[in-house]
């Protein structure tokens, strides 16, 4: 069983926990301790709906080769959740180790495994932990326990819990007399099995930051210039807000006034709507919501593109159908969002992929709404949006701010007639005047109706036509204006695959591992729709592409297929989601056994 | 009353006009039109600086139909009081102007009406109230009354909502009742509701002379006209150093607004306080309990911040903040990122 060699900084931890009982702190403060340590690190939170009681589980993955997808398997196992240890403990690869409270009511039954019974309470009753926080400082044991193990230096521990508790110094003094109690009793109490996986310094996280993407977007707005914010609370998008909440004030300090308005809805119809509204009057606006919200904000969302009225979204998805798996992860918003509202509606969409898309493309989703006049949709989800990331800092833009065309009086002054939806520049976007603009021919009566050039109301098929036709025309220049693909080519490829937002490290890992099977990738990660011209090229470059996307419907793989009809049948689909992130292993699997579809099917065509 | 050709910025009447009308002739909406533009000329307010908001359906498609040099927004049904928070919070120097209808208001609407008074976004908002969907042909909507008869629809047997008594309960601080055939009333309450610092609500009965005009019709003109009951004469009166008429103690009862201008209210035949909330509630139920249409100011209190007040906008509006204000400083982000990787 027991390796002579140790693993090093190349492993997982799971910890099986009951939800409110903190242990999302702890599994923090480990996190941040060996990220301390210069060693790659990637955290995957898997809560129930639920506000306490409920199991829990943490994935830590320690990864010195870089990858952060989350781990097909782990083996090590905090096992501090009875009701859920037995099949916790099932998964736990041969060799493994199972920490567990010595004094609960569960004990590890498998010979192949080092089971580490902690001694949780005589550990809190030697600290002197007063009752009501024994629940809490309960998890720091394990921390302890796992630092002796694994061999995580004091320094970083110590950083990582004031860290974690900042400011609070009795908190901290506390948490950390706990781990250090449990880790001199785990370095007492060592076995040579205990010590299979360790830590070791490396440099590989200098000068970066673990950062959860809502927060990314959080300050990408603020840095982005938002105005007016207007949303209704879900998961797993409150905490963008309560992140631009927080970091507003010492981002823009309000001294003449706040320079952003921040309203708690009564629903996402109204939160869109106050955005619309915001939007019109000529603010940089936005909302935050998942997919029950998305489907509330349907008909305005028609309307801010119908009207031509700047507006940012953010979608964090989450599982459905209906409310689903609220808790859990998904991209199964694709197809929902780009054709939001009734009619003949199609928006811009922002795919992020990354910390810093999500930081990037908050400020960049108010520039192209502003300079296309149309709500701008970003794509994030549970998994960008909530677990926690490692990432470079941001860059402070060196772009100023792109209001788009909008007319002052003194421009109007120069101009003999002025029609709001006359297409001068050709781009189909045409020239904006503000409410509060004294020029007499400012005043313009915005609407959802069919209207003419001058937004006039009209019901004439040639005006409509002709509208709708400049209506294309602007999606036209969208697609001109939107984030390229991100593409990595390999030279002897004929494989490519093909995916968007929070799958990038499952499909990066899966193409060393697809490569190390003899198959050479190339890779495009989409950023944006509407699609653009270099998406078709990389698909003409390969023989086969596999989409992976987290969806039912492979709905990426039906918007590119419409895209390029051409190349449809070059199209494979690995579309999976459970509402776990994909581990590389499955997804190397997946791309295998659709290849070998694609030429069965291919063979099938050619006789 | 005497009407200039000018008003005080040198504007005409016809400067606060819109598009002709394509509503029945006869609506009661355009007479509310007609008032809106009086008010507004009267009150020599700068176009530009009213936003004209509404929703769908006869009364909201009204908006096309007056101040026609200010900027607009015929939105969404029922949605209309989001998207005048939207503008409030973007640019709080423009002073909203909406048309509603009872559909738009008590129907599908009712949750962004009632939100938009609790939050208090400072606005005119003028529901033209007829008891029917007019656009849709004639189907009953939520503030017809017991026992009302439509031709296609038939005898509405649900109770009414009563959108003074929910504006009141909303925490409106200005709810008015007036009648489309009482000009003079419905324009003082609209110059009053202008000036006033809040959202200001006012329910007109706005008869649709298509659709719920017959005899047995609690929204009709003959209704209107033969049971109207006044609670008092009200005037707007924009400067209080104008006024000179001397009334009896007791007589008339002047309210002073933010600003300065004044409400004056001249008793009729009842004693009604409307700064008194209970007194307010009393009187709607008891109006409805005896069936009168009862019309005037019923509550005023103006003691309530606006939205914009509430969350501390500065005196610059949002959506004219430059640049500067807009975006951190790069001392302030450079510190941010330092704590955030740890080097701070």
């Amino acid at each position: 069983m027991q390796s002579p060699q140790p693993i090093v900084n190349e492993f997982a931890i799971t910890a099986a926990t009951v939800n409110g009982s903190g242990s999302q702190t702890a599994n923090m403060v480990l996190m941040r301790a060996i990220f301390q340590m210069g060693i790659p690190v990637s955290g995957k939170n898997l809560f129930p709906s639920n506000i306490q009681g409920e199991p829990t589980w943490y994935t830590l993955r320690v990864s010195q080769a870089g990858y952060t997808a989350r781990p097909a398997t782990t083996p090590i196992l905090v096992a501090f959740n009875p009701r859920t240890a037995n099949d916790d403990l099932a998964q736990l690869p041969a060799g493994g180790i199972c920490l567990y409270p010595a004094d609960g009511p569960w004990q590890p039954q498998r010979a192949d495994i080092s089971p580490v019974a902690l001694p949780v309470r005589q550990i809190l009753d030697q600290v002197g932990v007063s009752q009501h926080l024994r629940p809490y400082a309960a998890n720091m044991v394990y921390v302890g326990a796992l630092a002796a193990l694994l061999g995580i230096e004091d320094a970083a521990l110590a950083k990582a819990v004031q860290h974690q508790f900042r400011g609070k110094s009795s908190a901290i003094a506390l948490n950390l007399a706990v781990i250090r109690a449990a880790q001199a009793w785990a370095t007492n109490t060592a076995s040579p099995a205990y010590h299979r996986f360790r830590v070791t310094r490396m440099q590989a996280t200098t000068g970066m930051m673990l950062i959860d993407g809502n927060t990314a977007a959080a300050i990408g707005a603020i840095t982005g210039g938002v105005g007016v914010v207007a949303w209704y609370p879900i998961t797993p998008s409150s905490s963008l807000i309560e992140s631009l909440e927080s970091y507003l004030p010492r981002l823009r300090p309000a001294d003449d006034g706040t320079t952003c308005a921040i309203v708690q809805a009564e629903d996402e119809i109204a939160a869109l709507g106050i955005v619309i509204g915001a939007g019109w009057a000529g603010a940089r606006a936005m909302t935050a919501t998942s997919g029950p919200g998305i489907s509330l904000m349907t008909e305005f969302a028609g309307l801010g593109f119908f009207a031509e009225i700047p507006a940012v979204i953010w979608d964090v998805q989450r599982v459905g159908p209906s409310t689903g798996l609220p808790t859990r992860t998904a991209q199964s918003d694709l197809l929902a969002v780009y054709y939001l509202g009734h009619g003949d509606t199609r928006h811009v969409v922002l795919l992020p992929g990354t910390m810093e898309e999500c930081y990037s493309d908050a400020q960049l989703a108010f520039d192209l709404a502003e300079y296309l006049q149309t709500p701008v949709f970003v794509l994030s989800d549970l998994d960008l949006g909530m677990n926690i990331w490692m990432s470079r800092p941001f860059t402070y833009p060196e772009q100023p701010l792109q209001r788009g065309k909008v007319l002052s009086a003194e421009a109007l002054a120069k101009l003999t007639s002025y029609a709001r939806f006359a297409d001068v520049d050709g781009d189909g976007i045409g020239y904006r005047t503000l409410p509060g603009n004294p020029h007499p021919l400012a005043a313009t009566l915005s609407r959802g109706t069919g209207h003419n050039e001058r937004n006039v109301y009209s019901e004439r098929p040639d005006d409509w036509q002709r509208n709708m036709a400049r209506l294309w025309r602007k999606h036209e220049t969208a697609r001109r204006m939107v984030p390229r693909p991100v593409i990595d080519l390999h030279p002897q490829a004929t494989v490519g695959l093909i995916g968007f937002g929070s799958t990038a490290p499952a499909i990066a890992e899966a193409r060393d591992l697809l490569a190390a099977a003899g198959i050479a990738t190339s890779r495009m990660r989409v950023r944006a729709l509407p699609l653009g011209p270099e998406v078709t090229d990389f698909i003409a470059r390969h023989q086969s592409c596999v989409v992976i996307e987290q969806n039912h419907d492979g709905q990426l793989r039906q918007l590119l297929q419409l895209h390029c009809p051409a190349y449809a049948t070059r199209l494979g689909s690995v579309a999976w989601c459970d509402g776990l992130p994909l581990t590389a292993p499955f997804v190397r699997d997946q791309v295998m056994a659709v290849l070998e579809q694609m030429r069965e099917l291919a063979l099938v065509m050619s006789k | 009353m005497t009407q200039a050709t000018v008003n005080a910025i040198g504007l005409t009447k016809n400067d606060y006009r819109g598009a002709p009308s394509t509503l029945c002739a006869g609506c009661g909406h355009d007479s509310v039109a007609s008032q809106i533009i009086a008010a507004a000329f009267e009150l020599s307010l700068p176009p530009h600086t009213v936003i004209r908001m509404s929703g769908i359906g006869c009364s909201s498609k009204s908006a096309a139909y007056f101040l026609g040099r200010s900027h607009g927004f015929n939105s969404l049904h029922g949605r209309m009081p989001s998207v005048t928070t939207g503008a409030h919070l973007a640019n709080h120097t423009l002073r909203p102007l909406a048309v509603s209808g009872d559909g738009d208001t008590a129907s599908i609407g009712l949750g962004q009406f009632i939100h938009l008074l609790r939050r208090n976004v400072p606005m005119v908002y003028i529901v033209e109230n007829n008891g029917v969907y007019g656009l849709t042909k004639g189907q009953f909507s939520a503030t017809a009354d017991e026992g009302q008869e439509l031709k296609h629809a038939g005898v509405n047997h649900l109770p009414p909502i009563d959108v003074c008594a929910e504006a009141i309960l909303a925490g409106c601080g200005f709810v008015a009742r007036s009648f489309a055939g009482d000009a003079k009333q419905v324009r003082e309450l609209i110059k009053a509701a202008f000036n006033f610092h809040g959202a200001a609500v006012i329910d007109v009965i706005s008869p649709c002379v298509t659709f719920n005009n017959h005899d047995r019709s609690t929204k009709s003109y003959t209704y209107g006209k033969t049971h109207e009951s006044p609670i008092h004469d009200i005037s707007f009166i924009p400067h209080y150093e104008e006024v000179t008429i001397d009334y009896e103690p007791g007589e008339a009862r002047d309210v002073q607004l933010h600003d300065g201008p004044v409400i004056r209210l001249r008793k009729l035949h009842r004693d009604h306080d409307p700064t008194d909330r209970m007194a307010a509630l009393a009187l709607l139920e008891e109006a409805r309990a005896a069936n009168e249409f009862v019309t005037g100011l019923i509550y005023l209190n103006e003691h309530r911040p606006t939205l914009a007040e509430t969350l501390g906008i500065g005196q610059t509006p949002i959506a004219a903040l430059p640049e500067e204000r807009l975006r951190p400083s790069r001392e302030a982000f450079a510190a941010m990122m330092a704590e955030l990787t740890g080097a701070g």
